[in-house]
């Protein structure tokens, strides 16, 4: 599931690397074939019926107008699509998404990737292993729980952060972090990274794991300090992570929606929505599904794109290994 | 030790190699503490009162009664977690079963065109729940399933499948298949080599999967809130934006319901790590 992020980056991080393996030899007999269809048989029709057939009715409910309690529709062709384009909060809510997508990768990807250097630089397994489950304790809780947190973090009578500015001195720029128009979605996002660089930084520690001890101990010996072990081998033989978790963390971003519904529902005056928030303010809230449905296709298209990306890098990848 | 003598200039890189070590040291505390410390400050805040709350919020609360807590616990967390733990493990022994099912026959069984059978699994880690949202409540108030717990459990096993048997097939191609042929020598049947050699070798990525199914599940928000309705159906997540809804103003008693709703999953992350550290680290690939 891809909505809560965290969760979608090992599952994301997964796909390219598939693609890697080879098929088991097929000996076939036509009947014992056609037997061997059962074991695939229930998760073919849950995927194509719950997860494949939808991205098709998507596109057709976004081209119809329609009520969801009269249930009056009308064909409306590309409409939705039209009015998107002169929605000034879809442009907000896509600069928004870019905004998470390329904050998330600084401090996501390229931070998590020096912490999880730092921490399997560190000489004791046991400290290790403390400080990447440390991390990562934020990513197991649930993003409603942890945007509910910073919701009151965020709040100048009762929060952490007003007061903990206050205390250093730096008072004049308390504010009301989620009720002002341009420091909300930067709050959200900044909760975001609190919650998410851990499980990334596991990510990148388990990739560096994987790297042979030996290319270290060979690089120590020719006298490579810890500043060209980290380029000169961490680096390039985590690229292909780091790859994957670039696009992946773009997909991500652009589904973004569980913690800017708890904390701002896409205010203060829509300055905070994402794209999944406006399909839900759009569709559920003013119960206008076809134009939520257009909201919807432009994520498709755009994890869509993403998700090609992803499998191009891979294959290219693949071709040099 | 042997080093300082054979070269003076040993002392200062030490003193430097020293610095650096401190200045680790101080960093990853200082980020431990900055990850940590709200998690505290929302257990301490559900022991306070709401003019504790309101006063210094770095102060301690001024005795640890966990009246807070109590009523989080029964004003609604008792159902929320009741909710959610039927709806996780529902999901979970679904997508598990039919995730090993899939595997299998995707990796072992005589299927002809597998490779595009797995294009079409693994296709479905790229489509996200989000797009697929507003026809789904269609769909699911045609069958008649909205508002109960199986449209989360059939939602959760049908968009968790892709991910879950992408693992399990990778751990199956890595079983040796001298056990297959073994088992068909001794005229075994797919479904016996199946059930009783194959599966038992995988009880290790089953248990990472179930892992990851359960930080998913019980953490999931979007389709939990458009798919139910009735407070009584409501999960955790869910359940805790409408605790802030109905409670806005004792905030004591939110905190204590967030308290109460994180502790569960942290414990069994912690209680788990093993196995979900193996899951991730299966799934980047060996």
């Amino acid at each position: 599931m891809t909505v809560v992020k965290h969760d979608y980056k090992g599952e994301a991080a997964a796909i390219g690397f598939t693609l890697q393996r080879k098929a088991g030899n097929d000996q076939t007999s036509p009947l014992s074939g056609l037997l061997s269809f059962r074991w695939v048989l229930v998760a073919f029709v849950l995927i194509l019926w719950f997860v494949y057939y939808p991205i098709i009715d998507n596109f057709i409910v976004s081209t119809k107008n329609q009520d969801i309690f009269t249930g009056e529709t009308a064909f409306v062709g590309l409409d939705n699509y039209r009015r998107l384009q002169s929605d000034p909060i879809v442009w907000t809510a896509i600069l928004n998404n870019t905004l998470y997508a390329v904050i998330s990768i600084v401090f996501q990807v390229f931070g998590a990737f020096v912490l999880a250097a730092l921490i399997e630089g560190l000489d004791n397994e046991r400290w290790r292993r403390f400080w990447r489950a440390v991390y990562f304790i934020p990513s197991a809780i649930s993003i409603t729980v942890t945007g509910l947190l910073f919701y009151f973090i965020y709040q100048p009578d009762i929060g952490l952060l007003d007061s903990f500015l206050t205390q250093i001195g730096l008072g004049n720029w308390s504010r009301a972090w989620l009720g002002e128009e341009h420091t909300a979605i930067y709050a959200i996002i900044a909760m975001s990274q609190w919650q998410g660089f851990g499980y990334s930084t596991l990510l990148f520690g388990i990739a560096i794991q994987k790297i042979p001890r030996e290319l270290y101990d060979a690089a120590i010996m020719d006298g490579a300090g810890t500043w060209r072990r980290l380029w000169n081998i961490t680096m390039p033989l985590t690229r292909e992570m780091t790859g994957l978790m670039v696009i992946v963390t773009i997909t991500g971003a652009f589904q973004v929606f569980n913690e800017v519904m708890v904390m701002t529902a896409g205010g203060p005056n829509n300055s905070s929505q994402v794209l999944g928030t406006w399909l839900y303010q759009q569709g559920f809230i003013e119960n206008d599904f076809g134009y939520g449905a257009a909201v919807a296709t432009v994520i498709f298209v755009i994890t869509l794109l993403t998700g090609f990306a992803q499998l191009w890098y891979t294959r290219k990848r693949r071709v040099h290994l | 030790m042997s080093v300082t003598l054979q070269s003076p200039e040993r002392e200062p890189v030490d003193f430097v190699q020293m610095l650096a070590k401190v200045c680790l040291v101080t960093f990853l505390v200082s980020l431990g503490v900055i990850v940590i410390y709200p998690l505290i400050w929302m257990a301490l805040n559900g022991f306070k009162s709401n003019s504790e709350i309101f006063g210094n919020p770095f102060a301690l609360p001024t005795s640890f009664t966990i009246g807070n807590y109590i009523s989080a616990w029964n004003q609604g967390i008792r159902n929320y977690i009741a909710t959610s733990i039927i709806v996780t493990l529902g999901s979970a022994i679904c997508t598990v079963l039919v995730s090993a099912w899939t595997a299998y026959g995707l990796t072992r069984s005589s299927l002809p065109g597998k490779p595009y059978f797995v294009g079409i699994v693994l296709g479905g880690l790229m489509l996200s729940p989000t797009v697929a949202v507003i026809p789904l409540v269609r769909m699911m108030q045609d069958l008649g399933l909205y508002n109960t717990y199986w449209a989360l459990i059939i939602l959760y096993t049908a968009f968790r499948i892709p991910f879950t048997t992408f693992l399990i097939r990778a751990y199956m191609l890595g079983l040796p298949r001298d056990l297959d042929e073994a088992a068909i020598m001794d005229g075994a049947t797919e479904g016996q080599i199946f059930w009783k050699v194959i599966l038992p070798l995988c009880k290790p990525i089953l248990v990472s999967c179930v892992i990851l199914h359960v930080l998913f599940a019980w953490n999931e928000y979007l389709f939990a809130m458009i798919f139910t309705s009735g407070a009584d159906l409501q999960t955790l997540p869910v359940g805790l934006t409408s605790i802030m809804a109905k409670h806005g103003t004792n905030y004591a008693i939110v905190f204590a319901a967030m308290t109460l709703s994180a502790l569960p999953i942290v414990i069994v992350f912690f209680a788990a790590q093993r196995f979900f550290i193996r899951g991730l680290a299966e799934g980047i690939g060996k």
